[in-house]
């Protein structure tokens, strides 16, 4: 559905992201794994249309999106959960999930997918009236993703969900990952778990220095020995 | 927050509206014209609509700008200017043989117009300068006002805005119910359109410009919008200035009128309407009645004309120092709030548990 080919893009006067190519099929979790810097964030953000990209192409069920801008590239369903989740603090719970369908214009549809994400999120219904800011990390996350589902996306794509969270909350994050996917949600995620991320994942690549080094289904990279002795600290000895 | 609850509040605040009104009239039929009362009531009323329109932008969408003495301006030659009776435009325009503009507009049609032409004056500002950020956007906007004002004393435009001489003979209003109709009318509309989904738009790009771009909000689109506004409503606020003071002259624009403005608003709270008029009529208040006492020389020592600025100053530099989330911080005065304030004490209570909120924050630490 969503296919990156042959992607440059300079950020900061270097080569973040440098000729890369893949593809996000329909209904599946596709993960971008990597260190710091490898291009990761950089590559989310051009697709989304915050960064603008040097070569390449993207399209989005066949349709060119590279060089539209954000808005656009929302309105043909892909959002994002920016990194370090960036919900909107003096909001309350609800008008951040309002401003999620701002592109909306279906009433009625909007107050259905309130509910339907109080009912993925029963923590947020609970402070629907709280003020964004006051929440904990952990469901800052969830109304991020919340926020993103709202726009009613095809390809959900996720910079860094686990970032700064303790490690009983993550793996309620990758909870969520798993349901709205199979809710029918298409997700693009970045991580640097890569333990977590290529357990949710059905394929994954991996990126080093602006390039894609390695790729297959999720399960096999855990099994990969390189992807053990870099990302995971687990390496046969 | 049921629906019950908020149709009660708003006919509460309607019979306020209404009550307000009726203490206007009485107020006009008992209290002799040249009262002090009123000078404070009408500019008061004019200046809680440029501090609203001003919180608008820098309170709720985050856009530093200065720019607001430059806008007013433009709204008060554009209603002075189309409102002069031809028949007066000699004796007005006399060094410039009567003018160029040989007509003139009603009142009300002028003072839109005050508003549309602010409001085009920043539509095309907005082009170049929204695209800056904080302390840039600041700067461009002060330096436009600025420009705006050199520009409408030059020599060369005088057969329109009559150069540096002033602007006299246009339709003035004298009823102070006039200003706050006007006025209440243009924040009414201000507030409709910051609970609105733009407005929503509006405190996301406050919030985070990056998340509300990812969220689809087009930044610059919005920002232009916020800015737009804001100035139709700052002109508007000129044109009143300028009826309330029967003659009108560019020099009267300085920064010093923005800073004024950008303290009413800090000192009613960003992000509060309520905070940004109840700060105009205290500010107008202070600086043209209470304060003016200090400006007397004679009896007590120090006392001198120009005292009171440096009175205020202090006045200020206290609020900023220890109350910088201003009167109202964010939020709104409303009825219900009110009623719950006397219920728990009142401003005693108030005191009360700001200290027991102190003790506590002590104890704390301490426990540390």
């Amino acid at each position: 559905m969503l296919s990156i080919k042959n992607l440059s893009v300079n950020y900061g006067g270097i080569a973040a992201v440098r000729g890369i190519s893949f593809d996000v099929p329909e209904g599946k979790i596709v993960t971008l794994i990597g260190s710091n810097g490898a291009g990761k964030s950089t590559t989310l953000r051009t697709i989304a249309g915050l960064v603008t990209a040097k070569t390449g192409s993207v399209t989005i069920d066949g349709e060119e999106i590279l060089g539209m801008a954000p808005n656009e590239i929302v309105s043909r369903g892909v959002t994002m959960v920016p990194e370090g989740r960036k919900v909107f603090s003096d909001l309350t719970v609800l008008e951040n999930l309002r401003i999620g369908a701002y592109l909306r214009k279906d009433k009625a549809g909007i107050n259905s997918d309130i509910e339907w994400c109080y009912e993925l999120f029963p923590r947020l219904k609970e402070r629907s009236w709280q003020l964004a800011g006051t929440l904990s990390g952990g469901e800052q996350q969830m109304l991020a993703v919340a926020r993103a589902l709202m726009a009613r996306p095809k390809i959900i794509m996720m910079d860094e969900p686990s970032l700064g969270l303790a490690p009983i909350i993550v793996q309620g994050i990758f909870d969520i990952i798993r349901k709205i996917n199979q809710e029918g949600v298409t997700v693009l995620l970045i991580e640097q778990n890569a333990n977590m991320a290529l357990k949710v994942a059905d394929y994954g690549y991996v990126m080093e220095v602006g390039e894609i080094a390695l790729s297959g289904p999720g399960l096999e990279l855990l099994a990969n020995d390189r992807v053990r002795e870099l990302y995971l600290g687990t390496a046969k000895k | 927050m049921t629906k019950l609850n908020d149709k009660k509040n708003s006919i509460i605040a309607l019979a306020l509206v209404a009550g307000m009104f009726v203490l206007l009239l009485v107020l006009e039929a008992v209290v002799p014209h040249t009262s002090i009362v009123f000078t404070v009531l009408k500019k008061g009323a004019i200046y809680s609509l440029v501090a609203v329109s001003m919180n608008l932008l820098n309170g709720f969408t985050g856009l530093f700008s200065l720019g607001q003495a430059g806008f007013m301006l433009i709204g008060a030659y554009t209603y002075a200017i189309f409102t002069i009776p031809v028949a007066d435009r000699l004796s007005v325009y006399q060094y410039y043989d009567g003018g160029l503009i040989q007509f003139a507009l009603p009142s009300i049609i002028a003072l839109l117009l005050a508003g549309i032409m602010a409001a085009i004056f920043a539509f095309l500002i907005g082009l170049p300068v929204l695209r800056l950020k904080s302390d840039y956007l600041a700067i461009a906007t002060l330096g436009f006002a600025e420009i705006i004002r050199a520009i409408f004393q030059w020599d060369k435009l005088g057969v329109i805005t009559n150069g540096s001489n002033v602007l006299r003979k246009y339709t003035c209003y004298n009823s102070t119910l006039f200003y706050f109709a006007v006025a209440g009318i243009c924040i009414a509309i201000i507030v409709l359109l910051i609970n609105s989904s733009y407005g929503r738009a509006f405190k996301a790009i406050r919030d985070n410009e990056i998340a509300a771009e990812a969220m689809g909000i087009s930044l610059f689109k919005h920002k232009q919008m916020a800015f737009v506004i804001s100035s139709f409503f700052a002109g508007i606020g000129g044109a009143l200035l300028a009826m309330f003071q029967y003659t009108i002259q560019a020099s009267q624009f300085k920064t010093a009128l923005t800073y004024e403005l950008l303290l009413i608003v800090v000192i009613g709270g960003i992000g509060s309407i309520t905070g940004s008029c109840l700060g105009s009529f205290l500010f107008i208040a202070c600086s043209e009645w209470w304060l003016r006492f200090l400006d007397v020389e004679g009896a007590i020592p120090l006392l001198r004309p120009g005292f009171r600025k440096v009175v205020f100053s202090i006045i200020i530099m206290v609020i900023v120092l220890f109350y910088s989330q201003g009167i109202m911080g964010t939020r709104e005065f409303s009825v219900s709030g009110m009623i719950n304030f006397f219920k728990t004490g009142g401003p005693i209570g108030w005191i009360k548990r700001k200290r027991a909120a102190k003790s506590k924050k002590a104890e704390v630490t301490v426990n540390e």
